[in-house]
Parts: structure tokens; sequence; C-alpha cells
């Protein structure tokens, strides 16, 4: 095994950790937002479309890269705004009555 | 520009990827936590354009201008309630486009050696698992096919042989290059995804689409390890944890193991025929009251927890409940809504329906946080939910769903159900909870129910 190898592997076992680890913090009442927000994350994988369809001159790079890009841009455009339309919808109490006003 | 610069755009991009999944664990940070996200998206795209390996931007332009055209207008236009099946597609483009990256490198010839072998085969095969898998559960969810779980006999061996046959091509694929039998691979996980998801039924979709998320991710990362690129392994990593995650703890509150969920066609039995109201088939008798009976008692409670269900989304009825639960705050009535994990057909689907009705999400209550509060409610008002609230699921052992943590709303005083019928629930099991002495029936349609009960209330 390369040492290249090694260390790509110790980048996905950390990532693991720090994915479970962050992610088991957000509450039930955001999941559907955690799932949109990180299937916009796994669109990341357009950079690999890109890499494709911008370095090849035969027509099944061109052809599988485009579709690719294609298939990613909806992914990460998609998956973030319709985060966001619903991460703006969540909204604590309107008068919001806080803690110190009402211990006062 | 130099490629150390690229790396550390990538690295700025991960870092961004983090945080933002930090910020989304309160709601007050949430929405800066999508944008923080975002914007490492951007860093990375950015940092990739200006790599010395791409030559021809002509092809990239028109992905892009497509693509955002058509995530732009999926995510203006859809429907908070349709929100599950447009994750699902989503998340079947992003496995589709980590598959087609990985055919690109292995039909020219860029993979040889197991290190390159082993990620490119893995990212197509579970890519094209999961994008014809989210296009089935996309159908399903869309109603364009039936939500019921679909089944033949010698499905479950079917399945297995097209697993084999995957296993044994990937093998084979390791030690000779074959183009032709790299395309047979594809086309099998292709039917995989269709053929897995095909036996699962629509109440089941929460495990499935959080199970897809974590396939399109691990391909995402292999992806990652095909062009030797952290930002890829990272981001990947990341959402195969938290679709693995998701998976684990929507199957845990559906009291079943993941293989139950997947490969037990649950909820496929016949529906009981419905009766209304009066003594059932085994004499249990039923008690059935007006919207006048039931805003009185909802009127003089002190607290009263609402139990949403499915049903409230498909009634359209989240904005009429919140109409009645201001109303009845208004008179001084400690008002609630307790959530099941499962509530909805993606995780926190039911969360995010309220939000949209204005609820604030202070109100939103946790199912393990709400259960001990049960004894000292009032009123439970059961809009729209069954299996969630069945009592069997604690009493009876033997049941479909027993084990499976339930609202425990026959712990409250008083409970209220609106429903249509006495029909069985997605389990297709009879809901012991309805001959409850404690308990009165509503029947109609939950929205208008709702509407009945407002213009009650306000009479009282």
């Amino acid at each position: 095994m390369s040492a290249h190898l090694l260390a790509e592997i110790t980048v996905l076992v950390l990532a693991a950790f720090v994915g479970f680890e962050v992610i088991s913090k957000v509450p039930t009442t955001l999941h559907t937002p955690l799932m949109s927000g990180t299937n916009a994350i796994h669109g990341i994988v357009i950079v690999g479309g890109m890499l494709v369809a911008g370095s090849s001159h035969d027509w099944i790079g061109i052809v599988l890269g485009t579709i690719a890009v294609t298939f990613g841009t909806i992914n990460v455009v998609g998956g973030f705004l319709v985060t966001d339309r619903m991460l703006e919808m969540f909204k604590g109490r309107r008068p919001a009555p806080s803690d110190e006003q009402k211990a006062a | 520009m130099p490629q150390i610069w690229i790396d550390a755009a990538y690295l700025l991009a991960a870092v961004c990827f983090i945080l933002g999944l930090r910020f989304l664990s309160h709601p007050r940070t949430a929405r800066r936590g999508n944008l923080v996200a975002a914007a490492g998206m951007g860093v990375a795209l950015i940092a990739t354009l200006l790599d010395a390996h791409i030559t021809n931007y002509t092809w990239i332009v028109v992905g892009v201008v497509i693509g955002t055209a058509v995530g732009v207008a999926g995510a203006r236009m859809v429907k908070m309630t349709a929100m599950p099946q447009m994750v699902a597609l989503f998340n079947g483009v992003g496995g589709g486009a980590a598959a087609l990256v990985a055919s690109s490198d292995y039909l020219r010839g860029g993979a040889t050696g197991p290190g390159d072998l082993v990620p490119v085969i893995f990212s197509a095969a579970v890519g094209s698992i999961s994008f014809a898998g989210s296009m089935i559960a996309f159908l399903k969810l869309q109603e364009w096919m039936t939500g019921r779980p679909l089944t033949y006999p010698g499905q479950q061996v079917v399945n297995a042989l097209v697993a084999l046959g995957i296993l044994a091509i990937s093998g084979y694929l390791l030690v000779t290059a074959s183009a032709p039998l790299y395309v047979t691979l594809v086309v099998l996980a292709l039917l995989l995804g269709v053929a897995f998801v095909l036996p699962i039924g629509g109440a089941d979709m929460p495990v499935v689409i959080s199970l897809l998320n974590a396939f399109t991710g691990l391909s995402a990362a292999a992806t990652g390890f095909v062009l030797s690129n952290t930002v890829l392994i990272v981001g990947g990593t990341l959402v195969g944890a938290s679709g693995t995650l998701l998976t684990l703890m929507m199957s845990r509150a559906m009291g079943r193991s993941i293989a139950n969920v997947l490969f037990s066609a649950f909820g496929s039995a016949v529906l009981v025929p419905a009766a209304r109201g009066g003594p059932s088939q085994d004499g249990r008798t039923v008690r059935s009251g007006s919207a006048d009976d039931v805003a009185v008692l909802l009127a003089y409670a002190n607290s009263v927890v609402i139990v949403p269900g499915y049903g409230l989304a498909v009634a359209q009825a989240q904005h009429a409940v919140h109409e009645l639960a201001e109303l009845l705050e208004k008179r001084g009535v400690d008002v609630k809504y307790a959530i099941h994990p499962v509530a909805g057909r993606m995780p926190g689907h039911m969360n995010v329906l309220l939000a949209e009705a204005n609820v604030p999400y202070e109100q939103l209550v946790e199912m393990d946080e709400i259960n001990p509060q049960m004894e000292r409610t009032d009123v439970a008002l059961v809009v729209g939910a069954n299996d969630t609230t069945n009592p069997a699921a604690k009493n009876t052992p033997g049941s479909p769903i027993y084990g499976m943590p339930i609202i425990e709303v026959d712990e409250a005083h008083n409970v209220v159900v609106l429903k249509r019928s006495l029909g069985a629930g997605f389990a297709g099991i009879d809901n012991e909870l309805y001959y409850n002495p404690k308990t009165t029936m509503l029947f109609g349609d939950a929205k208008k129910s709702l509407s009945e009960l407002v213009s009650a209330v306000k009479n009282v």
C-alpha cells in the first residue's frame, strides 16, 4: 500500500469520526434540513465531473463528464437552495418574551 | 494555479462543510450553517475551475447552465409536503454523477491496479444503486407509482442473485479489464437499485431515503480516491456518516431492524375494511363526539398536546392546526406538538411542515421529551397519526409493531382522535387506542374537522 493511499484512508477515517460526532448533535427537529444540506454537500462530486468534462478530448469523456456536471449542479444548487428555503421557515416565538424580561 | 493552492482551497472547503454541519445543531444558527457549507462548495468549485488540467470550459458551462436551471426551478417550486421526493431526486443525481465520473475513468483506461480499481468499481456500483433506487423512491413518494410494497414470488432470491452477480463481476474486473463486463456491472447495479426499493412501502421511506443518502455520500468519497481529491473524500464521508446515523435512528424509531425494514415488505397486508363508529365486530365500542364536545374539552384544558402524523400533511391541515393551537393559547391553554421521529416521509419531515405553518420551533417537542409529560396532559389531540400512537407497541407482544417507541397518548387524561374512519394505518393493524374509554373520535377530513373545531372553540 502506498503512503499516498494510506494518507487518503486516514482522511476518510477521521472525516467519518468528525461526521458522526457533529451530526449526532443535530436535533430531530432539524433532520430534514440536515438531510437536504448533506445532500447538497455530496454534490461536491461535481468537481470530478468538471475535471473530466474540461480535460477530455474523446467523446466518452465529454459526454459522461457533461452529464456528470449537469447532475452535480442540480444536486448542489437545488440542495442548498431548498435547504435555505426550509431553514428560513424555522422561527422562534415572534413576540419573543426573553428570559431576562420574564425574570424581571 | 499551482496545485498546492488548489489543495489549500479544498482544505478550506472541507472546513466549511464541517462548520456548516455544526451550525445545523440549532434552529437559530442552522440557516447560517447552510450558507457556510454553500460558501465552501463555491470555494471548491472555483479552485477546480482554475486547475491546469482543465483546458476546455465549453462543456462545463453547458452542464452548469442546464443543472442550475433545473436545480433552481425544482428548489423554488417544490411544496414542503413534496420535500422527500425532491431530496430523493437530488440524491439520485448525485449518485449518478459519482457513477459517471468513475465510469469515464474506467472506460478510458485511467484505472490500473487495485488502488484505483476498487474505488472505481465501488463508486460505479454504489452510485448506480443510489441513482436507480432514488428514482424509484421519487416515483413512489410522488405517487406516480403505488406507495405500497411491490412484491412477487422469489423476489429476495432474484435480488440476492443480482447482488452476487455484481460482486462476482467486481472481483473479475479487478484482475482482468473488460469494458463490456464493466457496463454489465453498471446495468446490474441500476437493476438492484430498482429492485431493492420496490418492496418497501411509503411509511418506511424515511429509512430508505437516509440509506440512499449514505450510499451517494460513500460513492462520492470513493470518487475522491479515484481522483486523489481530499475534498471529495471528506465531503462524501461526512454525508456517508450522516446518512448512516439517520438510517440507524429511523429504524430504531420504528422498533425494527434495518434488515426488517428493507426486506420484509412491511405494510403489504390487506387493509381491514373500515367501520364508522358504533360497536365493532368484536363488540368493543367506540365513542364518537361532535366538534362542539371536543371544543369544550380543549377550551377548558390546562394543557393540550397535539400529535400530528402524515395524515395531517395529506389533508393539508398544517395551517388549520396552527390556527386552533393559537386560539387555545390565547385562552391560556399550554399547547405543544409531539413529533414522532418517523412522522412523515423523511426524517424530521413533520417539523418542516409545521414550521411552514409558522409554528414556533420551541413548541415542537421530541418524543422522548414529551412522553414523561403525557400523564400530566389534559388532552392529547391526535391528528392523522395512527401506528405511532398505538399502545399495542407497548402492550401486545406479537403485534407487528411491538417494540416500536410511540407517543404515549393513552397516558393523557383525555384523548381526541381526528380521523376519517376506523381504518388501519400503514402497518395494517387495528389501533386499540380508539376503543379506550378515554378516547373521543371525531370522524371526518382532518382539515374540515379542525376548521369546525376553530369555530366551535371561538363560540365556547
